[in-house]
């Protein structure tokens, strides 16, 4: 040691000795070492004495009457609990039985007769040393019990929370599948879902950078925006677009929230996909067999400024009963032995070996259960199957206001111009006008799918020119849809005119709406000789609007198109 | 050293070698390879010849480090990277922000 060590001083020392004159030898040395002494003639009397006045240290006698050395250790050490109270046995005997006797009955150190008073001022140093490093050790531990029940608790309140917000969506469908970790949320991971106001699917899986409470704090925003936008009619490029601006403005540069972002329309046999820093999902197409998988496109979101920020989406089809599977890396990132990987060909065989789709997310929880030396806490699966709605246009929007201030008598009329039609999506603030009509509101989610189809309609076959027949096989569907975007993209003129008129009837009011377009037309008698065929992916619009709204006519040679809807006044 | 850091002769150049995994247990060494040293013309080259592992908090610092030298304006490019650790880059289409060869 290269310094010696500072005194200790100022702490209560115990001496327990029934020798009255090394009593009074130990108490002077002790005392001019500058601490306070209690003196006891044997073992009774330590421990009574420890009991009332805690001293710090005990300097304890082997042989002593009523009650020994070694078992007033026992008892003051039972006593003393987690706090070490060093105990230093004195001694005149050498012999090694005597020193391990004292130590068996918890002593810490031993000083052996004559006594020298520097060894002594050592000793004691040495054990104060050592009590207070236990007293350290003690404190922090229990500073960390009592932090980690803080965070224990403040995740299960945030959890709480957080559960009723994320599971105000359609999460518990019976078309929905899925399993996350119990605390996944803290590991950034996100699950949303939610139904369009003309009943399609969107959901959201989303994986935030990071762990703990900062990857769950972007998690509010984002659903709030995913809610709040689906049910008010906004398509997934909208959303996006949103939810990137949003998370680019509030999270720190170094983080941001991979995701995909998927809508399911079993109606029109569809899903629309973006993703973005996700792990490939998976649609399975049970007829067919196949499997399509759903790669990252994207810079994750939060990353891009908006004007650098892609939205485009995937169009894929579809079919009732065809599935999607998606997962955060939770799953394929999972160690297992000798520092492996789970990775994506343990999961495709997990997949390639699945017969009942509705148990495919227990069959890789098995997988991972099976191959894992940890569990880890960020893992979500969920599987959506595409499940055409029992009543097409469920009610799904929900109002607060119950005010008698409803307008009945007017009309509008919009035309969307080349410009527009590139890069504005006005389904959303049309609806929101008509469902100012209280008496429209029960019919909300059918006017949303027809006006809807009427308006894509408009946009991709008159104004775009094109032809619903390339739709008809899967490479056809992947076509239109590149097809769609590359023309929108040199779009240079056309319009789509809406227009709406609200009248009041003698018991309740009627809504007509016309959706005109600037293209060229259909054969209006032909189509309308055709059956009505669900199964189909072309012509599908025209197909749900006929289901939806018996009374649709077409005039202006297909140009043109007109639906009503009534209602009765409310009680 | 598992993040070593030297600046070309001219002076327009700092290239930054990670060793062993790149996760956020260098995130202190890493922000220092990069922010003692002031370059006139930025141009960063992130050398990941030794690196054997990639996770979302080193794209996390790649962000930072982007930023730092500019943000869309920035030269950052990123190096020798393994085939895993390009499968990690790739996922987050990160050649959209970085030069990747």
């Amino acid at each position: 040691m290269n310094s010696p060590l500072p005194q200790a001083h100022g702490l209560t020392v115990l001496i327990a000795e029934d020798g009255a004159a090394d009593r009074l030898l130990l108490s002077s040395i002790v005392q001019r070492q500058g601490h306070k002494v209690l003196l006891a003639c044997n073992g009774a009397e330590a421990v009574e004495l420890f009991r009332q006045q805690r001293p710090q240290l005990v300097l304890m006698d082997g042989l002593m009457p009523v009650m020994d050395g070694f078992e007033a250790t026992r008892q003051i050490k039972a006593l003393a609990g987690e706090v070490l109270v060093p105990v230093i046995f004195l001694t005149s005997l050498n012999h090694a039985d005597a020193l391990t006797r004292t130590l068996e009955a918890g002593g810490d150190d031993v000083l052996i007769k004559p006594y020298n008073p520097l060894l002594l001022a050592a000793k004691i140093t040495v054990m104060d040393r050592l009590r207070r490093l236990q007293e350290t050790v003690l404190q922090q531990r229990d500073l960390i019990a009592r932090h980690n029940e803080y965070l224990l608790n403040e995740q299960r309140v945030a959890k709480a929370v957080f559960d009723r917000v994320a599971h105000s969506g359609c999460l518990s469908a019976p078309n929905i599948r899925y399993r996350q970790s119990p605390y996944a949320l803290f590991n950034g991971d996100l699950l949303l879902a939610a139904y369009t106001p003309s009943g399609d699917t969107h959901v959201l899986l989303a994986d935030f950078t990071g762990h703990g409470l900062p990857a769950a704090i972007g998690a509010m925003p984002l659903s709030e925006v995913f809610y709040s936008m689906t049910t008010k009619g906004y398509g997934l490029g909208e959303m996006l677009r949103e939810m990137n601006a949003k998370l680019k403005r509030i999270l720190p540069v170094d983080m941001f929230c991979c995701a995909t972002l998927v809508c399911v329309s079993a109606q029109r046999r569809s899903v629309e996909v973006w993703s973005g820093g996700m792990p490939d999902g998976y649609l399975q197409a049970r007829a067919a067999g196949q499997r399509t998988p759903l790669i990252s496109q994207h810079v994750p979101l939060g990353v891009l400024k908006a004007k650098a920020f892609d939205h485009s989406t995937q169009v894929l089809p579809m079919h009732p009963g065809d599935q999607l599977f998606l997962l955060t890396d939770g799953v394929t990132e999972t160690i297992g032995p000798d520092d492996q990987l789970f990775g994506v060909e343990r999961l495709q065989r997990v997949l390639d070996s699945n017969r009942e789709p509705q148990q495919l997310i227990d069959e890789v929880e098995q997988a991972l259960r099976d191959f894992q030396g940890r569990t880890r806490d960020d893992v979500s699966m969920v599987l959506i199957t595409s499940q055409l709605p029992e009543h097409p246009g469920m009610p799904v929007m929900l109002y607060t206001d119950s005010g008698q201030c409803s307008p009945l008598d007017w009309s509008a009329s919009f035309e969307f111009r080349a410009s527009t039609l590139q890069q504005f999506n006005p389904l959303p603030y049309l609806l929101h006008l008509l469902m100012e009509v209280h008496g429209l509101r029960a019919q909300g989610a059918v006017i949303h799918s027809v006006l809807s189809e009427l308006y894509s309609n408009a946009l991709e076959h008159g104004v775009l020119g094109l032809d619903s027949r390339l739709k008809r096989d899967a490479e056809g569907f992947t076509r239109y849809y590149r097809l769609r975007n590359q023309r929108l993209a040199e779009l240079q003129r056309g319009f789509v005119r809406v227009s709406m008129q609200v009248m009041p009837c003698p018991r309740g009011g009627r809504l007509t709406l016309d959706v005109e377009d600037s293209g060229q037309g259909f054969d209006v008698a032909k189509m309308m000789a055709r059956p009505l065929e669900l199964d189909r992916f072309s012509g599908r619009g025209l197909n749900l609007v006929r289901q939806l709204c018996p009374a649709a006519r077409w005039s202006e040679e297909g140009r043109k198109s007109t639906v009503e809807f009534s209602w009765e006044a409310l009680a | 050293m598992a993040v070593t850091s030297h600046v070309s002769n001219d002076g327009n150049k700092l290239t930054i070698a990670i060793k062993g995994r790149f996760d956020f247990s260098k995130h202190q060494e890493f922000r220092e390879a990069y922010e003692k040293c002031s370059l006139k013309s930025p141009q960063v080259v992130v050398d990941l010849k030794e690196a054997t592992y990639l996770d979302s908090s080193a794209l996390g610092m790649l962000l930072l480090l982007r930023d730092h030298a500019g943000g869309d304006e920035s030269d950052v490019r990123v190096v020798n990277s393994n085939s895993d650790v390009r499968k990690v880059l790739a996922i987050s289409n990160f050649d959209k922000l970085f030069d990747i060869n």
